[in-house]
């Protein structure tokens, strides 16, 4: 039912009493504005964590070698461990119910050039699992296959933005790209979401490489994912397994830790998830106190507003105002303003996030922003703990005798 | 029109009572014009405010214009004195922020009228207390007895059977009270029964019926002859 009269006098009341409805606006504008902003930047923490692990396959180990530091089996200390392509034969036989996706890794930086421009950029010769290793997600043509790599064919797979520095505003698929002299075909593009550095990489067949740059079997590392059907403990013994493997292999000393090193993402994917629940532990704690500080202070000041309003109280009653009525206008004068105040400070904390979001990225805070419907949830909560806090005040005073609200000056 | 039989009345102070009125009985007929006098404390307030339906009665028989007033729920109370009572107070009570035409519409809001006939009947009212030209100002742009001038409009506005006034006049200076009583008595004159509280004589003895009240009992009730206040003035 709606009475255009009930809210004349509501409308009249509001606009009547400015400093009474601004305040109790106020209140609640900031508690959802602080809320929101709260909560935006705990989430664009949130975020940079999610961002900084997603681009690599959260199941990936990295196999990589150096000097040994300890004497071991007769050999001297400082011998330097090369792999090869045997040694990522022997993981890919040994461990086959393990492995998921594997790939051996060769690094070099070369100087490319297409037409007139040029540039420089990592290569990183691999097998064809890496796409699935890297997560690499292919935007045009076709990755590295496996008729690549037992012909060493001369092609290449590009990132975006290599794509766009060299190519502008054409095509890449089928186009030749010189590297350090020589010219190979590119025949795919992909994105990464792991940034831009992973977009400016150059892809291309490990035997290719190993061929045409030092004519060699030689590997500089290698990444594998294991089976998701591994569990965190599984997994760790997995990777510590191969760890005592293939030092034993290369005659390396159990406790050396730099002649082969063995890299579990699952160690690292454990303390972010941990460091995650933490974080969503604080934006919890951060959102509730926040809440609490706003019915609290609506709830103030719906009790003085009531008190205030006390003596007219008295006189609509003494005219022959029902307490219905008089509760009614003072809740409805309350849901009002608190709604409106609510929904301006969710649109001022949008607002602010919008704003000075991109700006924090330096700050590890990334897209700051708030899921709306928990935002309007809050908003909803004051609401009700304001027309709560209202009403109990407003329906004792409907009850009083008029006599004694028109005594209160 | 209002017949009160052995009204009795308390109130809690600390762990004791204080008797306030001590068995009243008063009958007022139509077209009276009442003044209960008495010095304070002595139950005249009281008195008016059980009368007004703003307070209850611990015991006794209350009949206002042959309905008995008695244990009223809350909506029924703000129903009658909505339609039988108008009132007159010392302060004024007007809601601050409405102007006059709003604060002498506000009884017919309650009454369910419609705006437009509110706004039309606020204004013959204001008219007939010579405020016409203020109708839109807000009580404080208004002296002392023009906010009891729209105070008197609105209490008129719903057109009670009964009016009361609690020291209709003990805000004002002489002048403006008796500004007040002529129009007061002008009222009466066209028929309104009136019931006024007040502790000044000169005042009661505009009033065609002086009632006394000590010690929460009525001492003294008796007819006068009517002081016009227009010789005052």
């Amino acid at each position: 039912m709606f009475d255009l009269d009930l809210w004349r006098e509501i409308f009249q009341s509001i606009n009547k009493n400015r400093t009474r409805s601004l305040l109790s606006g106020f209140t609640v504008a900031f508690a959802i504005l602080l809320f929101t902003i709260l909560f935006g930047i705990a989430n664009g923490l949130q975020n940079t964590f999610e961002q900084e692990f997603v681009d690599t396959a959260s199941n990936s180990i990295f196999i990589m070698s150096g000097q040994t530091s300890i004497a071991s089996e007769g050999l001297q200390a400082g011998r330097k461990i090369q792999f090869k392509n045997e040694d990522y034969d022997y993981i890919k036989e040994e461990f086959s119910d393990k492995v998921e996706f594997i790939t051996s890794r060769v690094f070099k930086s070369v100087n490319a050039s297409y037409k007139n421009e040029k540039n420089s950029y990592s290569l990183i010769a691999v097998h064809p699992d890496y796409q699935f290793v890297e997560k690499n997600i292919i935007k045009e043509g076709r990755y590295i296959n496996q008729n690549d790599i037992e012909n060493r064919t001369k092609v290449i797979v590009i990132g975006r933005l290599v794509e766009e520095d060299l190519f502008i505003n054409e095509s890449s698929i089928g186009k030749y790209i010189n590297l350090n002299g020589i010219q190979y075909k590119v025949v795919g593009t992909f994105m990464d979401e792991g940034g831009d550095d992973e977009e400016r990489i150059i892809y291309m067949p490990l035997t290719t490489a190993q061929h045409l740059y030092g004519n060699n079997d030689y590997i500089d590392q290698m990444n594998l994912t294991y089976s998701p059907d591994l569990n965190y403990e599984q997994a760790l013994g997995f990777s510590n397994l191969l760890t005592r493997k293939l030092k034993s292999r290369f005659s390396v000393a159990n406790d050396d830790q730099r002649g082969i090193r063995v890299f579990n993402m699952a160690e690292a994917t454990q303390q972010v998830d941990q460091m995650t629940l933490g974080l969503t532990v604080i934006i919890l704690v951060i959102g509730f106190g926040t809440l609490i500080a706003g019915i609290v202070g609506i709830s103030n000041i719906m009790i003085f507003i009531v008190k205030e309003r006390t003596k007219e109280i008295g006189i609509r009653k003494a005219l022959g105002a029902t307490p219905r009525s008089i509760v009614s206008i003072i809740l409805i004068e309350s849901i009002l303003i608190t709604a409106i105040a609510g929904y301006v400070g969710l649109l001022i904390g949008v607002g602010v996030l919008e704003l000075i979001g991109s700006g924090l990225e330096v700050y590890f805070i990334t897209n700051p922003g708030v899921n709306n419907s928990l935002v309007f949830g809050a908003t909803i909560t004051l609401v009700l703990a304001g027309a709560l806090a209202g009403y109990l005040p407003a329906q004792k005073a409907s009850q009083i005798k008029p006599i004694v609200a028109l005594r209160n000056d | 029109m209002l017949q009160i039989k052995k009204l009795h009345k308390s109130y809690p102070i600390g762990n004791t009572s204080l008797h306030v009125l001590k068995g009243i009985d008063l009958s007022v007929e139509e077209g009276e014009m009442v003044a209960i006098m008495g010095s304070s404390g002595s139950g005249k307030s009281t008195l008016l405010n059980i009368i007004g339906m703003l307070d209850e009665a611990d015991s006794g028989e209350y009949i206002l214009d042959g309905l008995l007033i008695k244990n009223l729920t809350e909506k029924k109370a703000a129903v009658y004195r909505n339609k039988f009572l108008g009132f007159i107070f010392q302060s004024f009570n007007l809601i601050n922020y409405k102007n006059a035409l709003e604060n002498v519409a506000l009884p017919l809001y309650y009454q369910g009228l419609k705006r437009k006939e509110r706004q039309e009947l606020a204004m013959f009212h204001l008219e007939k207390v010579g405020l016409t030209n203020w109708a839109h100002h807000l009580p404080k742009e208004l002296s002392g007895g023009q906010k009891q001038r729209v105070a008197i409009a609105r209490a008129l506005a719903a057109n009670p059977k009964l009016l009361l006034a609690d020291e209709p006049t003990g805000a004002l200076d002489s002048t403006t009270s008796h500004e007040i009583m002529a129009f007061i008595q002008q009222l009466n004159d066209e028929g309104k029964t009136i019931l006024m509280v007040t502790h000044e004589e000169d005042i009661a003895n505009m009033c065609k019926r002086i009632v006394r009240l000590r010690d929460g009992i009525i001492i003294e009730d008796k007819k006068i002859n009517q002081i016009r206040a227009g010789q005052h003035v």
